[in-house]
């Protein structure tokens, strides 16, 4: 007999609760306390883009966080599975046969369908290597979608695109889904099943292996598994989510255009994924959180507002390249460990001197959109008057730049003393 | 007989011009595994500093000095940018690429406007060269043909007779040994990044006149050269080479082509009137591109002429 001590690395039943149920309870929560504030209309639309973007961006990174899939497409999965939803809701409307017992509620369901069939018929020669060859398939494959969604019209609706009105149909818990604050919760909740479900979906036995097949494909070939196989599977899943998302636009808007086909979508999706931090699950929705408050806020601000977010998409590839949610989960950190004064001041240093150097770009890139756009408008923060002709604003800003890069530099060089 | 002509002309010079942006977008793939997302950019930007500077130069001092000022630009970028992002892995890189597209794009919006410069050919070359068929040809567009004949002999010359080309071509195959043989890789790289941006520069100063100097003329030509890239195959110039031809008399003659899906398969009874009949070739011709480009990839990955797969 052994009497070897058996440890157990297993999670215990409360890591495991607050770990993989606590966040959802948590999120639950707040989703029904949001209404309780009483948002505006503007609130609610801003609210209800937010979750659309949430599930796809998710969707996005099963593919690119979780299986290493670089897709320039995935847009088109969105578009389609929002186009099954929308022709599903014109048959709603019209009311024939076993539409006129499906609920509009149960939209982005059909949507999921939409989006995973064509993830199934696509994906199959895509998928055959990861990498390089892979994100230029997907572009292919998102130009010559897009382009025939303008050719087809009886299918796409050409320029004008395909309408609905959701207000059909049998209603499925006293929505109507007619006024927003209705449609909020519709949003709510499939976001919500979207993030567990796909949540959920890490922790199956496909998702693990998907993560193998991102970081060692040789060695799962030895296993005995085909990696071709399980990138196919993942890619018909987050095609499925991302009609998923598709589906809830579709009601949201109640329009279709086939320029939700294009790659210019496709290449948002990938910012929101990517500015919110590809390695952590929750990270492209804090990404989709951000980027779509920033499309919609941001863009009344300013003319340039797609700049900044390329600029922010740039420092994040070069110094964050684990994303808003890696930075977080640093700073987190570094409050726990030991020594955190030191690491807590020297961040603190090089938060200020990225500010000052923030600042100095904004003048100059507001200075000069006001100057191209050649009506006369001067930039005035705070009351102060920046005119494009007056040496002060340069020198201001390429003091403020250089000012932050030298604090930056110094704070930074600090760092590497202090880890040598 | 007169349309083939013409489409033969038009398409081999949209497919040398082609081949100037995609020549050195694969050295640059080849070489470090980058797909620069932005070279179509560096090609924007060529158009806009000839434009620039053509309106106080005048065009022909425009034409050598606006590349040589991109291609500064891309070795700058290579320099601080990219070679910082190089330990993060390739996907980083194409990532910084990415965005740095996007920089680009909007930089150039802000700087020069939404609307479309008026960039136009130098009076010198505004003149109808030859008349054939009755209908005359433009001489710019045959001064397009010699300055990208012109191109590509310098290009063979370079890298099939100098040392320096010696090098790059062993680092194009064997990045790995030329380093380890003590050359300096990440110079020879930044020297070819910048070279490759200068003659994107350059394709963009001719033909940024030729066809519209515009934001987007970026995003619409960038997707393209990749085609070329994938289709010509890895480290291959001359793959490249055949496959911007092969893609500029496709689409140059598929533009001519008026026939409908309908008049094609008439036998089998499909209406005109259906959205399949109505769908003629030439309306087809700028998804050929990446019909190829699909084809390619997963018939043979490594592309026409590629030494290896991507």
């Amino acid at each position: 007999m052994t009497d070897t001590l058996s440890i157990s690395l297993a999670p215990s039943q409360s890591e495991k609760f607050r770990t993989r149920v606590l966040p959802f309870l948590i999120m639950a929560a707040v989703l029904v306390v949001i209404p309780l504030t009483g948002p505006s209309r503007t609130t609610y639309s801003l609210l209800n883009a937010i979750g659309i973007n949430m599930v796809f961006a998710l969707s996005y990174n099963m593919l690119l966080g979780r299986a290493g899939l670089l897709s320039f497409g995935h847009a088109v999965y969105f578009g389609l599975g929002g186009y099954a939803a929308m022709h599903a809701m014109q048959a709603i409307e019209t009311g024939t046969g076993l539409w006129s017992i499906f609920p509009v509620f149960a939209l982005p369901l059909v949507g999921f369908a939409g989006g995973a069939l064509a993830g199934a018929v696509i994906g199959w020669p895509s998928c055959r290597r990861a990498g390089i060859p892979f994100a230029m398939i997907s572009l292919g494959l998102a130009e010559l979608v897009a382009a025939a969604g303008f050719m087809f019209t009886s299918l796409f609706g050409g320029e004008e695109g395909v309408s609905g009105d959701r207000m059909n149909g049998p209603e499925l818990f006293g929505l109507s889904l007619g006024p927003i604050n209705e449609v909020y919760w519709f949003i709510a909740a499939w976001t919500l099943i979207g993030t567990v479900a796909m949540f959920a979906f890490t922790r199956t036995p496909l998702g693990k292996m998907g993560e193998a097949v991102r970081d060692n494909p040789e060695r799962v070939e030895f296993v005995g598994y085909d990696p071709q196989r399980v990138r196919y599977l993942i890619f018909i899943f987050a095609g499925g989510f991302a009609g998923l998302a598709g589906g809830m636009a579709a009601v949201n808007y109640e329009i279709f255009t086939p320029e939700t086909l294009s790659v210019i979508p496709s290449g948002f999706v990938l910012l929101m994924a990517y500015v919110g931090g590809i390695r952590y699950f929750a990270g492209p929705m804090l990404g989709a959180v951000l980027l779509t408050y920033m499309q919609s806020n941001l863009s009344d601000f300013t003319e340039a507002w797609l700049l900044y977010l390329g600029l922010l998409f740039m420092m994040i590839v070069m110094f964050a390249p684990s994303g808003l949610a890696g930075v977080l989960v640093s700073i987190s950190q570094g409050l726990q460990s030991p020594d955190r004064r030191d690491i807590l001041g020297r961040w603190a240093r090089y938060a200020a001197g990225a500010l000052l150097a923030f600042t100095g770009i904004v003048i100059t890139i507001e200075v000069a959109v006001r100057e191209s756009s050649g009506f006369g408008e001067v930039f005035e923060p705070f009351g102060f008057a920046l005119a494009p002709d007056n040496p002060v604003t340069w020198l201001l800003a390429l003091g403020l730049v250089g000012a932050g890069g030298w604090v930056m530099r110094s704070s930074g060089s600090d760092k590497e003393e202090a880890s040598s | 007989m007169e349309t083939f002509f013409f489409s033969l002309l038009n398409g081999v010079i949209y497919g040398l011009l082609l081949f100037m942006l995609s020549s050195g977008l694969t050295l640059i793939f080849s070489m470090m595994g980058v797909l620069n997302f932005a070279h179509a950019s560096f090609y924007m930007l060529g158009a806009y500093f000839a434009y620039t500077i053509g309106s106080v130069t005048g065009f022909w001092i425009a034409l050598f000095l606006a590349p040589i000022l991109v291609g500064l630009a891309g070795a700058g970028v290579e320099r601080w940018g990219l070679r910082k992002v190089h330990t993060n892995g390739h996907l980083a890189e194409l990532l910084f690429t990415f965005g740095l597209a996007y920089l680009i794009d909007e930089l150039v919006k802000i700087i020069w406007g939404k609307i479309p410069v008026p960039y136009e050919i130098p009076a010198a070359l505004d003149f109808p060269l030859f008349t054939l068929f009755g209908a005359q040809y433009p001489a710019y567009r045959i001064f397009m043909l010699v300055v990208s004949i012109a191109m590509l002999a310098g290009l063979w010359f370079l890298l099939k007779r100098t040392r320096a080309g010696l090098i790059i071509q062993a680092a194009l195959t064997h990045p790995h040994m030329v380093g380890h043989l003590g050359h300096n890789v990440p110079r020879v790289f930044m020297i070819v990044f910048g070279f490759g941006c200068a003659l994107a520069g350059l394709a963009g100063v001719i033909g940024g006149n030729y066809l519209v100097t515009e934001p987007a003329m970026a995003l619409s030509i960038g997707p393209i050269v990749f085609v070329v890239v994938v289709v010509g195959g890895m480290g291959s110039l001359e793959g490249a080479f055949i496959a911007s031809l092969l893609i500029g008399l496709l689409q140059t003659f598929a533009i001519s082509i008026d026939t409908t899906f309908a008049e094609i398969f008439a036998f089998t009874g499909l209406s005109p009137l259906s959205d399949l009949g109505r769908i003629s070739i030439a309306s087809l011709a700028p998804m050929l591109p990446f019909l190829l480009l699909v084809l390619v990839l997963m018939i043979r990955p490594r592309g026409l002429m590629g030494e290896r797969e991507i």
